[in-house]
């Protein structure tokens, strides 16, 4: 299958879609179906079980965020960052407010750069409690996603007393965050960690390493090292292939460097190097240095202001920067162009799921159905973030 | 039951039965009248299995379940069937129309036509046919039928793998199923339910599952293919909801929809009820001979009693594994059939008949060996239940240690 844009070989490479062949059959999955994580639609050619050809086929979110931008000032438009990813919005913030600082020159204080790291990484347990559930409820296993759904709320009331909000929390601000952490807070979370360590232990005996669920994902969707960097996969979905790239070691933005964790990576822990297992491996493992980190982070919380002082009217210099965060699926990045008014001139945002989306047609030539399934669940693709 | 039949015309008419004009009406009526208690406890056993596996999934998800319905939520299954009987019966614009609305009872009668054939206690059997394990599983097979016929004439994709899903599954898992019960048959020499139930005694040891290493094997064949001619987890792929919406039932709505569950929830009794009698001892009391059964109603009783708890143990093992493990690929489900499955059943089969040549069932040496595996199989249930013991303990604390903060979500309070 070649990557052509050409219109004319996309044309041809349609053809079998909207007329199959003899003995195929073209099944249209979603946009209404229950394993497609919100609203998406993939175009299956299928023969019997096995799948021909699988192709994605997004819109159905877009939201024009990025045109909505250029209409709001930049000290408005955090809430609608939180929109571009629901089940991570604490990454979309940070992406979105790490530009405009760089833009506008502001410095961050210390215990802001602590208290994002810390909302961060709390939100990336919760985004990946979700990936990883999901994925058991994808091969029929519901009973896990509803203990991890539990961990979750424990997750959202922590946050709702960070930023009173359990969602879309708009809890950072331009130049810091939103408020300083309550006293009593930092202790909750320790316990909650506390609480929730031992839990992965429980988890992975209930569906880690069962052998159904293991055969479900072992040696199934490969993705080579080669297709993960050509095809631009980001986060976990990288790191699932062996690839050692995690923006919050390259980078060391905000105050990551500060901490002592480690990045894990996919080593084909019961099949090949970059199957599905090994995705949603990472995941797991993701989650137990979050915690880490998390730990550290309260340890050293340093005092000072939690909000540097910021003009209610903030005009911008004409400039343009890209901010690059490790958000939970990976790489978010915003560019940000401004043209010294208060609103920027323009706003990209380029998402971990968009590029997910893209190898979905190559990997899923020759799988079964079911094996689609598990491929989008262990791609951990959620629909906003895919059309913004 | 023409026993049965005979003896109630004489207590009731006080009239010799063959003497009698009207004996082919009395008849009739007793027939109409066993098939009206069957059907009733079908439906009523589906229904409040519906809401018992909706609690203890609640009880294994942490969180409570239906309890608004009634005291505790008893009657959730009443509410949900009146809804579902409201709906509006919807036939979908190209469906084949007639085959459409035939096949859930397709469905409905395989299942329960199966009922007939099944004992609760000595001579408490609709019909206690010669040949009653054939005539179940043929039976049960109608139940393939309907469901290739609804699945088929929906006239939609989904619904059809489901169909076809369900067609490959279900043909290939009759073979173990039927191989494992002629080991049964085999060590009872019958057919007839009530038969092979007699030929069984009352102390575990006595029971078919111990009698040789082969039929311990024979048992887990027979109730794992049990689970998938059923149509359960692991091996739930006809309906498999996060990958085919629903299944062949995707496009069914009110009361046929209904049908369909319930034909499910019936069917777990079946299951339960022949792991029971053919390997489980059946209706046999402990410690009491067959003759004082027959002779005593007392008994008669106790032997319902014991039928239905080990019944009701194998549906709760049956719930239990649905909300624990995920789901089986459709190749998986075919390979672990073809490959071990057949020939392991069969050779279960051949080393039952060589045992029961070398060790007869009533010599010494046949006993002391079904004591033996009975201690095996003794042995692993309480591995069992001391592994959920040792579960329960370690994750116990865990929650405790949240007692201290009464202003948080509490998931220790849960019932």
């Amino acid at each position: 299958m070649s990557n052509s844009i050409k219109k004319e070989d996309d044309l041809k490479h349609l053809k079998p879609l909207t007329s199959p062949f003899e003995e195929e059959m073209m099944l249209n999955m979603g946009p209404q179906h229950p394993s497609t994580h919100g609203v998406l639609n993939f175009l299956v050619v299928t023969d019997g079980e096995v799948m021909h050809q699988a192709r994605p086929n997004i819109g159905y979110l877009h939201r024009g965020i990025e045109k909505l931008a250029e209409m709001t000032p930049y000290t408005g438009f955090m809430p609608y960052m939180d929109r571009v990813d629901y089940l991570a919005a604490m990454f979309a913030n940070q992406a979105f407010a790490m530009a405009v600082e760089r833009l506008a020159g502001i410095e961050v204080p210390e215990r802001a750069e602590y208290l994002r790291v810390i909302a961060c990484e709390l939100n990336r347990i919760a985004s990946h409690l979700i990936a990883t559930g999901a994925l058991g409820l994808d091969l029929g296993a519901i009973t896990p996603f509803l203990h991890w759904i539990r961990e979750r709320e424990f997750i959202n009331d922590l946050m709702e007393e960070l930023c009173g909000a359990r969602l879309t929390y708009n809890y950072m601000r331009i130049g810091g965050v939103y408020a300083d952490i309550p006293s009593g807070l930092p202790d909750k979370i320790l316990r909650f960690l506390d609480h929730f360590e031992p839990i992965v232990d429980e988890y992975n005996r209930l569906l880690t390493n069962n052998e159904i669920f293991v055969r479900r994902l072992a040696d199934v969707a490969v993705i080579t090292p080669i297709d993960a960097v050509n095809f631009g996969l980001v986060g976990p979905n990288l790191r699932g292939s062996g690839i050692e790239i995690d923006l919050r070691k390259i980078l060391g933005y905000s105050a990551y460097p500060n901490f002592d964790f480690e990045v894990p990576l996919g080593k084909g822990f019961r099949g090949t190097q970059g199957d599905c297992y090994d995705r949603y491996m990472v995941r797991m493992l993701e989650m137990k240095e979050s915690c880490k980190i998390i730990r550290q982070a309260i340890e050293n919380l340093p005092a000072g202001e939690h909000r540097a002082k910021v003009k209610r009217k903030l005009k911008v210099k004409e400039n343009e920067f890209y901010s690059r965060i490790e958000s939970a699926r990976g790489e978010m990045g915003v560019y940000l162009i401004s043209d010294g008014t208060d609103k920027p001139y323009r706003l990209k945002i380029k998402t971990g799921s968009f590029t997910a989306m893209s190898i979905v047609e190559k990997i899923s030539q020759g799988l079964m159905i079911a094996d689609l399934v598990a491929l989008i669940g262990s791609l951990d693709i959620v629909a906003p973030e895919v059309d913004r | 039951m023409k026993e049965l039949a005979d003896r109630l015309f004489l207590m009731i008419f006080n009239i010799e039965p063959a003497n009698s004009p009207y004996l082919a009406l009395w008849y009739a009526l007793i027939i109409f009248l066993a098939s009206f208690i069957l059907l009733n406890f079908a439906a009523l056993f589906a229904g409040i299995t519906s809401f018992v596996e909706r609690r203890i999934a609640a009880r294994i998800q942490s969180r409570i379940g239906p309890n608004l319905v009634g005291p505790q939520g008893i009657i959730q299954w009443l509410a949900d069937g009146i809804k579902l009987f409201l709906k509006e019966d919807l036939v979908p614009k190209d469906a084949d129309k007639i085959l459409f609305r035939f096949a859930p009872y397709f469905v409905f009668t395989g299942l329960f036509g199966a009922f007939v054939a099944l004992p609760f206690g000595y001579g408490i059997i609709a019909a206690d046919l010669n040949i009653g394990i054939y005539y179940i599983l043929a039976f049960t097979s109608l139940v393939v039928l309907g469901i290739i016929m609804g699945g088929w004439s929906s006239n939609s994709k989904w619904a059809l793998f489901g169909a076809l899903r369900s067609a490959a599954q279900i043909i290939s898992y009759e073979i173990p199923t039927g191989l494992s019960l002629m080991i049964v048959i085999m060590l009872a020499g019958s057919l007839s339910t009530q038969s092979i139930i007699m030929a069984q005694g009352g102390w575990p040891w006595e029971w078919f599952v111990f009698h040789s290493p082969f039929t311990l094997v024979g048992f887990f064949i027979f109730f794992t293919s049990s689970l998938a001619e059923g149509n359960r987890v692991p091996f739930d792929l006809p309906e498999a909801e996060s990958e085919l919406v629903s299944g062949y039932n995707t496009e069914y709505s009110g009361l046929r929809f209904l049908i369909f569950p319930m034909a499910e929830w019936a069917n777990m009794w079946v299951v339960g009820a022949l792991v029971t009698l053919t390997y489980l001892g059946g209706w046999q009391v402990p410690g009491v001979s067959l003759e004082a059964i027959q002779s005593s109603l007392l008994l008669i009783l106790i032997g319902i009693a014991i039928f239905c708890i080990k019944s009701l143990a194998v549906v709760f093992i049956i719930i239990q594994l649905r909300w624990t493990l995920p789901r089986v690929r459709v190749d998986q489900m075919a390979f672990v059939c073809w490959t071990y499955f057949v020939p392991i059943s069969l050779l279960s089969l051949i080393g039952t008949m060589i045992w029961m040549l070398i060790f007869p069932w009533e010599t010494i040496i046949g006993t002391v060996i079904r004591i033996v595996m009975f201690g095996i199989g003794a042995g692993v249930t309480i591995w069992y239940l001391l592994r959920i013991r040792y579960n329960y303990i370690t994750d116990k604390p865990r929650f405790e240690r949240f007692k201290e903060a009464p202003q948080w979500y509490p998931p220790w309070k849960m019932p």
